[in-house]
């Protein structure tokens, strides 16, 4: 075993270029665990800190180093990239779904191509390209949607023929296929050579690297790195990068305060074999099978195949000492599905001799997606971890997305999919991590159709009136571990099929939220929104006020009553957070924002909220039950319940008033509905949420009142143009670029974050808009529906992707939203979008590779506000989110 | 006539059922793993009943068998109401109250049970109603006599007993206007039914038993072996006790007539059982209820006979006798069968093939290549071959399927032989009962580290 290993380490050149390492690390590599002396003492303090050696301390000490920071140490508690990095299979794959992750594996792409030149440490790097199989028409429809963004982002890639996978690869089984996705550029290269490529260019630039150094524990002083306690002494540090790999999570629990990360790790397998007789080419694309659950590629004249198996084995969920990664036991039995799959793909290989199986730990994140960003509770302290599986083509743009965070205050993306603080301490308890990290891996080779959901770790937060709506026959989704519902199932529909609606095309809930869409149009319909974040902002004097116009775009010095729809800023005028605030009283504000901005927002203004004791922010959300009520008739529901009139010449809307409801005092009810249909949300402290909830059933029975869950609510709001932040918004979007300059106070002579960016857009234009596009030629019964991530052409040039989309069931098509940008034709170069540009072009959407015509807007259809209460208040683009 | 392998299979897995308890319900950890029950018929229709359930407003798993007698009916009245009857007497003052309220109130009842059936155990429809009245005056009772006490276990599981019976016979004697209601108290009555109930809770282990069903523990000793621990005593003639106890209840003068041919009066196998209101009830009594009963009941030769020898009933009782167990870490499973499966198979060899069969597949020696040469197809037929063998071995996903499997197909040498199976299984309906009974079995697998660490707490 150990010479395998060698051979993967091949090359070890690059320390003679290092004298100071050479004495650490000048006998042999091999698994010998004998003290060495450490001959170079630590350094009492460094501007950077990064724990871990692998692809991701290494990615991040090269860049941080190539951005000009110097002071930087990393620290590994054995030997460079001899954790997962050294047992990894070596594939850099860009074909990834979320987009994000493409971008960074395109860039590690483009990097480790060139790093052998840069550094003269051998990479390995060899351009084979990898050829994605697809055994059922629903798994080509998955690899048409990713060729269709690949194709957008210039990264060449086909959709092949099955016999054309057999000219490129001989020795496959083509029977059972329907077809292939081919992407040329895709490359192997030895992972442990990559990284310490990366670690030699590193230290060339600066950074100190300590092997055999294990951190202790992480020192943080009021919300703020301080110092790192290691075995060999103590590192006084202004930053600090976990990139522990599969130990995150334990280095993040250490310390006094803990920074929850939440990865687990799982058994994972791959084969390797002698070379065949007559050796396979280095250049043989690499093979995905994700119906056989397999992958393969070329090692060294043999092969090298893995997979990612129905039955995953988590371990280390006690957290465990990295030694015993290399005593991990080979599992025949457990790894036999896989090499039917294998032989089944590849019958040529029978004769073929077994060189080793190896037991790779991989670590999983609870959502598919890896972690990366700051801490919430603690300034200084950055994570890069939880690569499920992919680290080495994750790993040189990760690392640079990382830096750029560290430098620059934030990456040049949008990485909020991959944003640390996307997860709270709900999601970092062992077992819910232990049982969705099994539910994780083999998702990373089964089908995706939109809209699916994660069935373990579930019903973890929960309204008081879940059981009620579940006796109703409410599906269940999952946001931030609270569950919201889908729809609700009438009684005597065929459960069995609506469990079974995974689908591309017309999904059987259709008709089923088609009903729930028309009574909110026609009556009332009642749907839970207890999920959303809820703060209270508040002071003794007018500091509430005062920070609160500075960190928000819209002017919420109105009368007492009022709510605002405001946009939460940065620097660069990006949306942080979209929000709804009511003013409560001169000195108290109640704050409703989406509902994965409970630890991101909370941050976000606690590090700017001046350090004032007389200033009070706090977390509500658990206090109160939402309930929206949408209709004509939530009026009449209201005011029968109440006593009081609730007419818009009392009760007009962007209103908010405590009263009664039934029994029951003290409930917040807000004219706003989040679909720009007429109605209230009531915010119902939690111990009166059933009698509320009851009596507004009792009552709008005869107003027709049904209950009705979020895919109506998103029908609703997407038709009318409405913008949600997580999906359509992001940091990098202004309100300017969405047609929202009326909720911003350009005009009041007041300073507030991000101001500048927006009088600047506001004079010389944006570069991407905010559209809204209507499906033409599109058969609902018929044709792929639209997601998001949908390339849209214009003139038939590439302009954006859409961002949302759902089926309007009052316009009778499908709508998409997404951005507009204007590339240059001859330099691609970004140029300002004017209305007019976006009136005079022909919009094709394309799904999975197919072109529907689109009718753009950038206005909502008026029609579809049914009720006009005062023009000047409507609803039109206030924020939305799911 | 010869039955295939598959056919077998079907034969014998057509009511097998599994249970597992949820890793981690979200309330706490469970001492029982979950259970795999099945049943072979031989009467037509099977007159075995089973049942299992989890407690839910207090802790603790139910599981019972229950061998029916004269027909299946009392069999499967004690099978659906017995479970509610203990749970009942578990429950504390106030839960009786909140439970009892909500009735009064026409408010939604807290859930009580959750069942854990095959499709094939059902619930009478027509009789919920009945049965529920029945169960409600029970409840309102225990309320009346509030003791303030803690409910003791083996207290709550005879009062649920006799309760039930005792509701059996009343209901029988009162009759029901409806007439289809009417004929099936009094089928419920006129039957019996023996009951062998374990209940679980923690570390706590009581089997209560009325008849000559068993329930047995299986033990791993540090040598890995087997051995099997009774947890009931069988009650019919082979028990001295049980003959003791029944003589001291009558006169000197019956000693003789008491017990014949190893049976109760010479008639009935089990000295105790539900219903069975023939050894329960006056002759009066037994006389005018056949006659005021339905027609059916008049031409049924068997009600109307009353056995010989009868001048001091009660005979027959459904007080159990109840076995309190603590569960030690070496307590791998319970096994709770009717007597079918006892008559063919010594305990002891129930507790090595159960034992067997719930380790047997992490005994096998994992495979590793060092540096051997071994290509991908060998690797590949080896495993397949591996596979072959644990599902020939273990063909069976279910300990109970596997145990019968034994039970009916085992020759002379103790290992199953496909053709006595085939032949055992295809004996024609009115055959079958000469050569077998009907078997019922439940395995119960506990969680050793929960036990292990129960035991640390105490």
């Amino acid at each position: 075993a150990a010479g395998m290993f060698l051979r993967l380490l091949s090359d070890i050149q690059w320390r003679a270029a290092h004298p100071k390492w050479r004495r650490m690390t000048r006998s042999q590599r091999s698994t010998s665990t004998t003290a060495e002396p450490h001959p170079v003492s630590l350094p009492a303090q460094a501007q950077v800190v990064i724990c871990g050696g692998g692809i991701m301390g290494t990615s991040v000490a090269y860049h941080l180093s190539k951005m000009g920071f110097k002071d930087i140490v990393l620290l590994e508690q054995g030997r460079l990239a001899a954790g997962t990095t050294r047992f990894c299979a070596g594939i850099v794959s860009t074909a990834r779904p979320v987009s994000i992750e493409l971008k960074m594996a395109h860039y590690s792409n483009k990097l480790y191509q060139q790093l052998e030149q840069e550094t003269g440490v051998q990479t390995g790097y060899m351009k084979t390209g990898s050829i994605s199989l697809a055994q059922t028409q629903d798994r080509l429809i998955s690899l048409k949607r990713i060729a269709s963004s690949l194709n957008v982002m210039g990264i060449p890639c086909e959709i092949i023929s099955p016999k054309k996978v057999l000219q490129l690869h001989p020795l496959i089984n083509i029977h059972d296929l329907v077809g292939a996705m081919y992407v040329p550029e895709d490359a192997l290269v030895s992972s442990a050579n990559v990284s310490l490529a990366l670690a030699t260019a590193a230290s060339r630039n600066g950074v100190q690297i300590h092997e055999r150094t294990s951190v202790s524990h992480v020192t943080i002083q009021k919300g703020r790195v301080t110092g790192v306690e290691t075995d060999r002494g103590r590192i006084q540090c202004e930053y600090f990068v976990n990139c522990a790999g599969q130990w995150a999570y334990e280095l993040g629990h250490s310390g006094e305060e803990p920074i929850h990360i939440p990865v687990h790790a799982c058994e994972h397998f791959y084969l390797l074999t002698h070379p065949l007789q007559e050796p396979l080419s280095s250049s043989l694309p690499t093979i995905v099978d994700p119906d056989g659950r397999i992958y393969i590629r070329n090692w060294q004249g043999g092969i090298l195949s893995g997979g990612f198996e129905k039955n995953p084995k988590p371990l280390f969920t006690e957290g465990r000492n990295q030694l015993e990664i290399q005593n991990l036991q080979e599992d025949w039995d457990h790894f036999g599905p896989l090499l039917s799959a294998l032989l089944r793909r590849m019958p040529g290989l029978e004769a073929l001799q077994i060189m080793q199986l190896v037991n790779c730990p991989e670590s999983f994140t609870p959502d598919m997606r890896c972690i990366m960003g700051e801490s919430p509770t603690a300034r200084g302290y950055f994570v890069l971890a939880g690569m499920n599986s992919a680290g080495i083509s994750y790993g040189g743009g990760a690392g640079k997305y990382l830096a750029e965070w560290i430098v620059n205050g934030y990456p040049s993306e949008n990485v909020w999919p991959l944003d640390l603080k996307r997860f709270g301490t709900l999601q970092s308890s062992r077992t819910f991590l232990r049982h969705r990290v099994m539910e994780v891996m083999p998702l990373m080779y089964d089908l995706k159709v939109p809209r699916w959901d994660f069935q373990t770790g579930r019903q973890l937060r929960t309204s008081p009136l879940y059981d009620r709506l579940d006796a109703q026959g409410a599906r269940w989704m999952e946001k931030h571990g609270f569950e919201r519902v889908k729809y609700f199932v009438p009684p005597g529909s065929d459960l069995l099929d609506l469990d079974h609606s995974k689908t591309f095309y017309k999904p059987d809930w259709f008709d089923i939220v088609g009903s729930e869409v028309k009574c909110c149009k026609e009556a009332v319909c009642v749907i839970d929104m207890s999920s959303f974040t809820k703060f209270e902002i508040s002071s003794t004097g007018d500091q509430a006020l005062e920070s609160l116009q500075y960190l928000f775009s819209n002017d919420l010095d109105v009368p007492v009553g009022h709510v605002v729809h405001t946009g939460m800023l940065n620097e660069k005028g990006g949306y942080e957070n979209d929000c709804s605030i009511a003013r409560l009283s001169k000195r108290s504000f109640f704050m409703i924002s989406p509902t994965d901005q409970q630890v991101h927002c909370w941050a976000w203004l606690k590090n700017r909220l001046p350090d004032d004791s007389n200033l009070v922010l706090e977390d509500v959300t658990w206090k109160y039950t939402a309930l929206n009520l949408i209709g004509p008739r939530a009026v009449d529901v209201l005011s029968e319940l109440s006593y009081a009139p609730m007419t818009a010449e009392h009760f007009p809307s962007l209103f908010c008033k405590e009263m009664s409801v039934g029994y029951a005092n003290g409930i917040r009810v807000m004219s706003i509905t989040h679909t720009g249909e007429p109605g209230f949300v009531l915010y119902i402290p939690i111990e009166y949420a059933l009698h509320v909830y009851n009596e507004v059933m009792n009552m709008g029975q005869k107003y027709g009142i049904r209950n009705a869950g979020y895919y109506a609510l998103r029908s609703l709001r997407i038709e009318k143009f409405f913008a949600f932040w997580g999906q359509d918004l992001d940091a990098f979007t202004t309100p300017m670029e969405c047609g929202r300059e009326f909720q911003v106070k350009l005009d009041k002579g007041m300073e507030f974050l991000g101001q500048e960016v927006l009088l600047e857009q506001k004079q010389n234009g944006v570069y991407k808009r905010f559209t809204m596009f209507i499906l033409e030629d599109h058969d609902t019964d018929m044709d792929l529906w639209p997601w998001w991530g949908e390339p849209i052409f214009r003139n038939g040039r590439y302009v954006g992707k859409t961002t949302s989309s759902a089926y309007s069931y009052t316009l009778e098509r499908h709508v998409c939203l997404g951005f507009v940008h204007h590339f240059d034709e001859k330099t691609g170069e970004k140029l300002v979008v004017t209305t007019d540009f976006i009136n005079q072009g022909e919009y094709e959407i394309d799904i999975a590779g197919q072109r529907f015509q689109a009718k753009a807007k950038l206005y909502p259809f008026s029609s579809l506000f049914t009720q006009r209460r005062r023009k000047d208040e409507v609803e039109l683009s206030g924020y939305q989110r799911e | 006539f010869y039955l295939t392998p598959a056919q077998v299979n079907s034969i014998l897995k057509a009511n097998e059922y599994s249970f597992k308890v949820p890793e981690f319900d979200g309330k706490n950890v469970s001492s029982v793993l979950g259970f795999d029950s099945n049943q072979l018929p031989a009467n037509a229709p099977i007159e075995d009943r089973r049942s299992a359930a989890t407690c839910l407003q207090t802790r603790g798993m139910l599981l019972g068998v229950f061998d029916g007698h004269a027909g299946c009916a009392c069999a499967q009245a004690v099978s659906e109401r017995l479970f509610y009857y203990i749970a009942v007497s578990l429950l504390p003052h106030e839960t009786l109250l909140e439970i009892e309220n909500a009735v009064e109130n026409g408010r939604a009842l807290l859930p009580i049970l959750q069942w854990h059936k095959h499709p094939n155990d059902y619930f009478s429809k027509e009789a919920s109603k009945l049965y529920f009245n029945s169960l409600r005056t029970y409840w309102q009772e225990l309320i009346d006599l509030n003791s303030g006490e803690t409910t003791d276990v083996r207290e709550a599981l005879i009062n649920a007993f006799k309760r039930l019976d005792n509701d059996i016979s009343l209901e029988a004697q009162v009759g029901d206007p409806n007439s289809f209601l009417n004929y099936l108290v009094l089928r419920v009555a006129f039957s019996g039914s023996t009951a062998c109930v374990a209940h679980v809770d923690g570390v706590d282990l009581h089997v209560a038993n009325t008849g000559d069903s068993r329930a047995m523990l299986g033990v791993q000793e540090e040598d890995g072996s087997w051995s099997a621990v009774n947890l009931s005593y069988d009650h019919n003639a082979q028990n001295e006790h049980e003959v003791e106890r029944v003589k001291m209840e009558h006169p000197r003068s019956e000693e003789k007539s008491l017990v014949k041919q190893d049976r109760l009066l010479g008639l009935l196998m089990p000295f105790r059982a539900f219903g069975d209101v023939k050894f329960k009830w006056s002759i009066d009594l037994q006389k005018r209820v056949v006659e005021s009963g339905p027609d059916q009941l008049n031409d049924n030769e068997y009600t109307k006979f009353i056995p010989p020898n009868y001048h001091t009933p009660p005979y027959l009782t459904a007080e159990p006798e109840v076995i309190h167990h603590k569960l030690r870490p070496q307590d791998k499973f319970l096994v709770l069968a009717t007597d079918g499966l006892w008559e063919t198979m010594h305990r002891q060899d129930v507790a090595r093939i159960v034992g067997e069969y719930l380790t047997g597949v992490h005994h096998q020696q994992p495979i590793a290549v060092g540096g051997y040469k071994v290509t991908l197809g060998q690797m590949h037929g080896l495993l397949t071959e591996r596979r072959a063998r644990i599902s020939s071995v273990f063909e069976d996903q279910n300990a109970a399927t596997h145990l019968i499997r034994h039970a009916v197909g085992n020759n002379e040498f103790g290992t199953v032989d496909h053709e006595r199976l085939s032949k055992m299984l295809s004996l024609p309906e009115e055959l079958a009962r000469m050569y077998r009974d009907d078997i019922t079995i439940i395995v119960v697998q506990f969680n050793s580290h929960v036990i292990g660490a129960y035991q640390n707490e105490e």
